[in-house]
């Protein structure tokens, strides 16, 4: 159950380092040698501190299982992944809140596995709690709350990490379109609060050029960077705008020939 | 209306509403229903199916199916109680059974937690031992009643001997299935949150098998309870104390048909207590705070 991560720079010296994540050469496959399935493949990518990266992509292509190789639940095949500092915090679709504990409580467990002491914790869990609006939750239990406050609380636990990266992995998918959309907004506030990383994973091309400052598209089958598109539209945009609809359009058009390709043969 | 991407999407404090406004529309909790209702929907059903079964019993001793030696009415097996009641005899038997079982089950507790955690998690030891776990859980415990006897003669020892042997198997397999059961998005998330070995078990792994553990220990107490009067009839001896075992094997003893039935129904309250008195309060609230207990109507 060792955690496979290759990570901590000697001295955890921050301050040298120009780089929340960086991937050298990654491939991922699954499966005996011989009959392996590649699902990554040769994946360089660097996020600098406090920048928003979204990876797109059609499923299969690997995104969920690059997010876990980050997380360290995961070992790459061949390549290296450098993530400075403490272990990255990481969103679920689901929220993976633990039921037997309260919202409040969930974060108090996040904060003393990062050995934050006793006195500090309740404080620290209701100044998170508020940060994601959530003020009067602490004693909530986790099936009290609606699934937008859940993935609140999850954000909320995932920051008590107080990591420099947040990979999430779909979180916003389960949600409907007004909740989502409201929580596009708060991740978009908190993400400016806290100056953290984010390597974003979604389908949805607009969910990324709305959130992102840089979306990477993948390939399937076997995953490789297809392309990337730096989004210069200032936060926080809506949606619905021109600007990123505009720029949907053409990411889409890219996203479909991606998944053309695989018809073909 | 063309909005612009330099728009502030919405202002902070109407953000905040905005989401409040959802929560609030999301919110599920109901009310509670009324105690006394829960009461009545909860108590009549099982008094009036006793009644039934006693109305039945006396119908049958009332038409003399059978001699009243061999089947006495409940008016007898009533006066039977009465009779142990009033000679201060009933209080002490029940008690002695009953810590007999409770520290049983305790030591059983101590014994099968941590081997049921092994069989779990070291696959080693799962290949060698889980199956032999699941064979013995079938096997009836008084049949270790003869070899316990041989190994510590009448003494406590065997009791206790027949009752762990009876009990710890079952609690081993209820964590193993609870551990099981455990949802693997539960022990990434704890592994993401840095609950890697130790931690791990202890503020992940065994709060999420929890459910299946209590299972584990509620079939466990019946395990304990039924081995232990196993062996209390066939290991009765004056040295031992009376329990409801040998209460119930002298009362065969005495061919006293009324005492037989009056200890069956002492051993089957007991084993009913236990169950309505410890561990259904507990599933329930353990059940309830995940919010896994559905409102039945």
């Amino acid at each position: 159950m060792a955690p496979a991560l290759t990570e901590t720079s000697p001295g955890g010296a921050l301050g040298t380092v120009q780089h929340a994540v960086r991937l050298d050469h990654v491939s991922k496959a699954f499966g005996r040698p011989g009959s392996a399935q590649t699902v990554l493949e040769d994946i360089s990518l660097t996020v600098t501190p406090g920048e928003f990266v979204c990876l797109l992509g059609a499923s299969g292509c690997g995104k969920s299982t690059l997010l876990n190789l980050v997380a360290g639940l995961d070992r790459t095949t061949r390549g290296s992944i450098e993530v400075p500092g403490r272990r990255p915090a990481l969103m679920f679709q689901e929220h993976a809140l633990f039921p037997w504990l309260t919202a409040g409580q969930n974060i108090e467990l996040a904060l003393r596995l990062r050995g934050v002491p006793r006195a500090g914790r309740r404080p620290e869990a209701e100044r998170l709690l508020e940060l994601v609006r959530l003020g009067g939750a602490h004693g909530k239990r986790v099936h009290e709350l609606s699934g937008g406050m859940r993935q609140r609380v999850a954000m909320a636990r995932a920051l008590a990490q107080d990591s420099a990266v947040l990979l999430m992995d779909e979180p916003f998918a389960a949600l409907d379109a007004i909740t989502r959309d409201v929580l596009h907004e708060e991740l978009t506030r908190i993400w400016a609060e806290t100056h953290v990383s984010v390597l974003f994973v979604t389908h949805n091309v607009r969910e990324a050029v709305r959130l992102a400052q840089r979306v990477v598209l993948l390939s399937s089958r076997p995953g490789r960077i297809a392309r990337e598109w730096r989004i210069d539209l200032p936060q926080p945009r809506r949606i619905e705008s021109a600007g990123v609809a505009d720029l949907s359009i053409e990411i889409t058009d890219h996203l479909r020939g991606e998944i053309r390709r695989h018809g073909q043969h | 209306m063309a909005s612009t991407d330099a728009t502030p999407a919405a202002p902070d404090s109407a953000l905040a509403d905005l989401g409040a406004g959802l929560d609030a529309l999301q919110d599920a909790s109901g009310g509670r229903t009324p105690l006394a209702r829960t009461l009545l929907a909860k108590a009549v059903p099982p008094l009036a199916a006793v009644t039934l079964v006693l109305l039945v019993w006396q119908g049958v001793y009332a038409a003399h199916v059978k001699p009243p030696y061999l089947l006495p009415g409940p008016v007898d097996v009533w006066d039977s109680l009465h009779q142990q009641w009033l000679q201060g005899t009933i209080v002490s038997t029940i008690w002695t059974s009953l810590s007999r079982g409770m520290l049983g089950f305790a030591v059983s507790v101590c014994i099968g937690t941590p081997l049921g955690l092994l069989v779990a998690r070291v696959p080693l030891v799962r290949a060698a031992i889980g199956p032999v776990f699941s064979g013995l859980q079938s096997m009836p415990s008084v049949a270790w009643v003869p070899p316990a006897i041989i190994w510590f003669g009448l003494s406590n020892a065997t009791i206790y001997a027949v009752v762990l042997l009876g009990a710890v198997p079952s609690i081993a397999n209820g964590l193993v299935s609870g551990v099981d059961q455990v949802q693997p998005i539960y022990l990434q998330a704890g592994r993401t949150l840095g609950a890697t070995g130790l931690r791990g078990v202890r503020h992940v792994l065994l709060p999420a098998a929890l459910p299946g553990y209590l299972a584990g220990l509620k079939q466990g107490w019946a395990f304990a309870w039924r081995s232990l009067m196993a062996a209390e009839l066939i290991a009765s001896s004056p040295a031992l104390g009376l329990g409801l075992g040998q209460a119930l094997e002298n009362a065969r003893d005495q061919q006293d048909m009324p005492t037989v039935l009056a200890t069956i129904i002492l051993i089957l309250l007991v084993g009913i207590g236990v169950e309505l008195v410890l561990f259904s309060p507990l599933e329930r609230w353990i059940l309830r705070s995940r919010g896994l207990l559905t409102v039945r109507r």
